[in-house]
């Protein structure tokens, strides 16, 4: 009898994996903060593209799209949008989506996202004159109403319940109730183990095709489970060759040759953007300000050597001299020459004539982080090799970005190079490229200070030309290098890993689980 | 006497052998464990490749044990991870003696600071030695003097419980009961006259943490909280080669090699001690307090 | 329980003076000063260490751990969680090791200085030494990749079915058990042959009781207190054993989540599982005491 019941048991267990389509997937990184507003880390970007529905999307063509919204108009002098929500929205608790829920949702977003932020100093006040309609009075004409309401990246203007909505926006929200196509399964949620997303059969998709975060969001899959404990790379490759596990989001750049060499597994690139690799220079403090020392130590640092310790796969990574990543409107070389056209001999003679004294040069290498981790150790041996005396410091990424924040000396607890990497949307251009602004200590961390490079930035905010502004772009990234506001290091991919059985991945910034199919 | 034992023989001869490696690592072929050139990188060991030095020139180097990821030697990096091994070990089991016997000396001979002392010591026994050290070394940066600390400290109520009971046992003793009459200062006795007798239990005690210190270290390096990982460690070798163990797992197995022969010795010198130093010790009493931290 | 206090002040104190600001991490890239200074407040830990102390023991010893700084879920919950794969690990782990390492351990003594003997006493150095991960991949590339007889990764709970339970199981408890088979065989060995030259075994082989008889019920059962002894240690230290085997396993336990809670700064959630797992320790010390009555008739309390 009790035997019987062993059976039973197993059987159960066997069958509940077969009947249901579950996809199991290992995110990029680990699940703790369930707020996309509230937080800029791209996985609650992910759960929010899982749980939350938006008003627009980009296509893969970086175009703007509806998504929730029917229709929309703006009034002649542009002062007024109105926006009409497609029929069938709902959200979780069968509630309908109301003009009321997207305004209080923005209202939100507006404190958080820097671009909300901006937006809102367009405008006047929003309402909702009916339960499927909301408008945005503004003070003046504004450009980028569109782009801002379909903004693919952190922290994208995801719509949420009304209730929801008002938690003020420096507390996170506990209640995870969207219109999305999956529902999140709160009672599954076990942070550092697993988070569950189960799908909405509620949800009513657009026709188009899906595109970027545009399109139709179909969903062929029962459930989608997100691994969080598995984060040993040669695990996860062990687990994807075995079956055990379908997706895997982010491998290790080590991983590829084992998973390309696996006839069940396919590696699929659906950010084809990519990303860009950069060390950031300490302005504040010495060496670093020494427009000199930063000079020598930007010749030293070319990408190639960086490119090939860290991703290590020819296909994988590219040199590209543009601080507004290559192949974008943007994209240039000019004024890169210093690097570009550089080697460890000239970068010698530069630091011998730059008045270098010697003052060690601390890197912050997080340990913790496979995706950058090499960058540090490059820059180490490429300063060392041009002459530096190099302070290589490993600490958690927690660490790097609680201490890149301060302005003190190394000695007294700062820095003076770290590394990171950027989608390119986040860079593409002047004004969106953090690692540019030059306002002191108002800038972003490493805080140079350049009126040049910031009166042309503000040239570049007012032209509307668009042959000026590349004009203008190349002028301010001839600048950037001039002054060596930082050092660009390359352009990457990073391709997703999946079971040859698991097909439809959407192109999009992140991960997107929507259209996917598992035969 | 002592050499007598054949485990003592083996394990100091294996000892000797690793110090005069970690000693004489420059000269044996070996490259700065630190530099590495992508163009050598995964290189499976026999194989040819190329090192960038310091001063920019490039050299051909033959990798006798293959190269990691980032194209280091395994070879020059195992070599030099001996000299920190040997140091943690040796480093821990001193600091821990030391504190450990002034805890001891204290709690078994000043009354009223034994109950304080021993309830800290409990405390501290009753927290897992892994988990001290994970927190310690990752709240506080990760050095050389930070991990030895942090793998030290779990150590410290061990030393101070033997101490004490040994200081408990040896002042009922005639010849210290004698030098108490005869109003020798405290200070005196503890050093001049408790100490001696200690020393024999303390040396086993000592190896079996130097052993214990040795494979601690691996470990946090291993989870990514221990030395800096610009350190050649065999932790962090191994660490760094866990993610490619399936295709390429020489950057684990030699490393890993090295660290289960030398910890092997530094058993086998305590347990050969123990038996020549005190042949009632219980086989495995002392082991046992050790395994206390064997987590 | 005045370990257990020792043990919340020590943790307090190593965590709040160390360096590192769990609001600066919980704010994110982009956050301004302002904006980390009104979350530490809203952590509470802008209040001086003392106050900050007095508040959370006040809260446990009313029961209360506290809320995960990141996950803002209980960290009793969080605790709950994590135990089954932790405490499934363990105790699987010390049924392997005592199911093998006790009647090989009888055996050496029994025929002390044999082949067996011989072999257990070089296992047991060798036992020690290898570092648990090294034997942890070469169990996982011979038996799952190789072999392909079990699962790489993951954990199953009992709930699932008791066949993929014990199958996620397996090598993690091999790995974990090999330390603690090397231990605990030891001190069979060395207690039952203590046991074997005392005089009332020879009084029981004269009196030509089987050898197997003699073996267990006489010897061992006198070898039992310090078999006891060691295998209560061998629970407790398991605790910490765990947690890199979880970490090569990717078995959501609590080891796992104390080494996720340190890196992150998760202040309530490090004391609370340091807390938890004290006492544990407390206990087990507890009970191995209580089962010295059971197992040796000298002693009374």
């Amino acid at each position: 009898m009790r035997r019987l019941a062993l059976f039973a048991a197993l059987f159960a267990a066997f069958t509940a994996s077969a009947q249901d389509k579950v996809l199991r997937v290992v995110p990029h990184s680990n699940l703790n903060i369930l707020d996309p507003i509230w937080t800029t880390q791209y996985m609650a970007r992910n759960h929010g593209y899982m749980v939350y529905d938006t008003l627009f999307g980009t296509d893969e063509k970086n175009r703007i799209q509806p998504q929730m919204v029917e229709k929309w108009s703006e009034s002649p002098d542009h002062r007024l949008w109105t926006f009409t929500l497609r029929p069938g929205l709902a959200f979780h608790d069968a509630r309908p989506v109301t003009g009321e829920d997207v305004v209080a949702s923005l209202e939100r977003w507006g404190k958080r996202d820097a671009m909300g932020q901006k937006l809102m100093t367009f405008v006047e006040r929003m309402d909702a004159p009916s339960p499927n309609s909301f408008r945005i009075f503004l003070r003046e004409a504004c450009g980028f109403v569109l782009e801002a309401l379909g903004k693919p990246s952190s922290n994208v203007p995801f719509i949420m319940p009304k209730r929801v909505a008002e938690t003020p926006a420096d507390k996170q929200i506990d209640d995870a109730t969207g219109s999305g196509p999956y529902i999140f399964a709160k009672e599954d949620f076990k942070p550092g183990d697993k988070a569950v997303y189960i799908k909405n059969t509620k949800y009513v998709p657009r026709q188009e095709p899906p595109s970027g975060t545009a399109g139709g969001k179909q969903v062929y899959m029962d459930r989608v489970e997100w691994n969080l404990a598995l984060r040993d790379a040669q695990a996860q490759v062990n687990a994807l060759a075995r079956g055990e596990i379908d997706v895997i989001e982010q491998p290790a750049f080590e991983s590829y040759p084992a998973l390309q060499a696996d006839k069940n597994v396919q590696v699929v690139n659906s950010n084809p953007l990519g990303f860009q690799y950069m060390c950031r220079f300490n302005h504040l403090h010495a060496p670093f300000n020494n427009q000199k020392v930063r000079q020598a130590a930007l010749a030293a640092m070319t990408q190639e050597p960086f490119l090939r310790a860290q991703v290590g796969i020819k296909e994988f990574y590219r040199s590209c001299a543009s601080m507004f990543t290559c192949n974008t409107p943007y994209g240039s070389a000019k004024g890169s020459d210093i690097q570009s056209k550089s080697n460890i001999k000239k970068a010698q003679e530069l630091l011998k004539t730059s008045g270098y004294d010697g003052t060690p040069v601390v890197i912050m290498k997080p340990t913790d982080l496979a995706a950058i981790q090499k960058l540090p150790d490059v820059a180490a041996q490429l300063l060392r090799q041009a002459g530096f005396k190099v302070d290589l410091q490993a600490m958690d990424w927690n660490t790097v970005v609680t201490r890149r924040a301060k302005k003190d000396p190394p000695a007294q607890g700062g820095w003076n190079i770290f590394c990171t990497a950027w989608v390119a949307p986040d860079i593409w251009n002047p004004l969106a490229n953090p690692a540019v602004g030059a306002l002191g200590e108002k800038s972003w961390f490493g805080w140079p200070s350049d009126a040049e490079l910031e009166k042309l930035r503000d040239q570049f905010a007012r032209e509307t030309d668009e042959p000026k502004k590349k004009a203008l772009a190349e002028s301010i990234q001839t600048r950037a290098f001039e002054i060596a506001t930082h050092a660009p290091l390359g352009e990457f991919i990073e391709p997703l890993a999946a079971r040859r059985n698991v097909t439809g991945f959407v192109t999009g910034p992140g991960n997107l689980y929507w259209n996917i199919k598992k035969n | 006497m002592m050499l007598r034992n054949w485990s003592v023989r083996i394990g100091s001869m294996v000892l000797v052998l690793l110090v005069v490696v970690a000693l004489a690592a420059p000269w044996l072929g070996t490259v700065d464990p630190t530099l590495f050139d992508a163009a050598s990188r995964d290189l499976r060991p026999g194989q040819p490749g190329e090192i960038t030095t310091l001063e920019g020139d490039t050299v051909k180097h033959v990798f006798v044990m293959g190269s990691d990821s980032y194209g280091r030697d395994i070879y020059s990096r195992v070599l030099y991870g001996t000299r920190v091994s040997l140091i943690v070990g040796l480093a821990v089991a001193l600091v821990a003696l030391a504190l450990g016997i002034v805890a001891g000396l204290v709690a078994g001979y000043i009354r009223w600071a034994d109950g304080v002392l021993m309830r800290v010591m409990d405390g501290i026994m009753a927290i897992p030695a892994i988990l001290i050290a994970i927190a310690v070394v990752a709240l506080w940066r990760a050095s050389l003097t930070s991990v030895i600390l942090a793998i030290a400290i779990p150590e410290i109520p061990r030393v101070t419980r033997l101490v004490r009971s040994l200081v408990l046992t040896i002042r009922e003793e005639p010849y210290v009961e004698a030098a108490v009459a005869l109003g020798t200062s405290t200070p005196k006795i503890m050093f001049g006259h408790i100490l001696p007798n200690t020393a024999a239990p303390l040396l086993v005690q000592g190896t079996y943490i130097c052993a214990f210190a040795i494979l601690l270290e691996a470990i946090l390096s291993f989870l990514g909280v221990g030395l800096p990982p610009d350190i050649p460690t065999w932790g962090n070798i191994m660490a760094e080669g866990r993610v490619q163990f399936v295709a390429y797992p020489h950057n684990v197995f030699f490393p890993g090699i090295f660290l289960a022969v030398t910890v092997l010795a530094v058993n086998m010198l305590g347990d050969g001690l123990r038996d020549t130093l005190d042949p009632k010790m219980t086989q495995g009493r002392v082991r046992t307090q050790v395994l206390d931290e064997h987590a | 329980m005045p370990v257990l206090l020792v043990v919340a002040v020590l943790v307090f104190a190593l965590l709040r003076l160390a360096p590192g600001d769990p609001a600066a991490i919980m704010a994110g890239d982009a956050a301004t000063a302002e904006q980390i200074a009104s979350i530490r407040a809203g952590l509470g830990l802008d209040r001086p260490i003392v106050v900050q102390f007095g508040i959370w023991l006040g809260k446990v010893l009313s029961g209360d751990l506290g809320e995960s700084f990141y996950f803002r879920i209980k960290v009793a919950t969080l605790i709950g969680q994590r135990l089954e794969p932790t405490f499934a690990l363990a105790a699987l782990t010390m049924l392997l090791a005592v199911l093998v390492s006790v009647p090989l351990g009888v055996l050496a003594a029994w025929r002390q200085g044999g082949w067996l003997d011989r072999a257990l006493m070089g296992f047991s150095v060798l036992g020690f030494s290898i570092p648990v991960f090294v034997l942890a991949y070469l169990l996982i590339w011979l038996f799952s990749l190789e072999l392909g007889w079990l699962p790489v990764q993951g954990y199953a709970r009992i709930a699932e079915g008791v066949g993929p339970f014990l199958r996620h199981l397996v090598l993690p408890a091999t790995t974990l058990s090999v330390i603690y088979i090397a231990l605990i065989a030891r001190v069979t060995r060395a207690s039952v042959l203590e046991a074997l030259g005392e005089d009332y075994i020879r009084t029981a082989r004269a009196k030509g009781l089987p050898e197997l008889r003699v073996l267990v019920r006489h010897a061992l059962a006198n070898a039992a207190v310090p078999i006891a002894t060691v295998i209560g240690i061998g629970v407790a230290i398991l605790i910490g054993g765990v947690v890199v085997t979880e970490s090569v396993y990717a078995i959501p336990g609590l080891g796992r989540l104390t080494v996720d809670a340190v890196l992150a700064r998760d202040f309530p959630t490090i004391q609370g599982v340091i807390l938890f797992f004290s006492v544990v320790y407390v206990l087990v010390n507890l009970l191995i005491d209580l089962s010295y009555v059971l197992l040796d008739p000298r002693i009374r309390y």
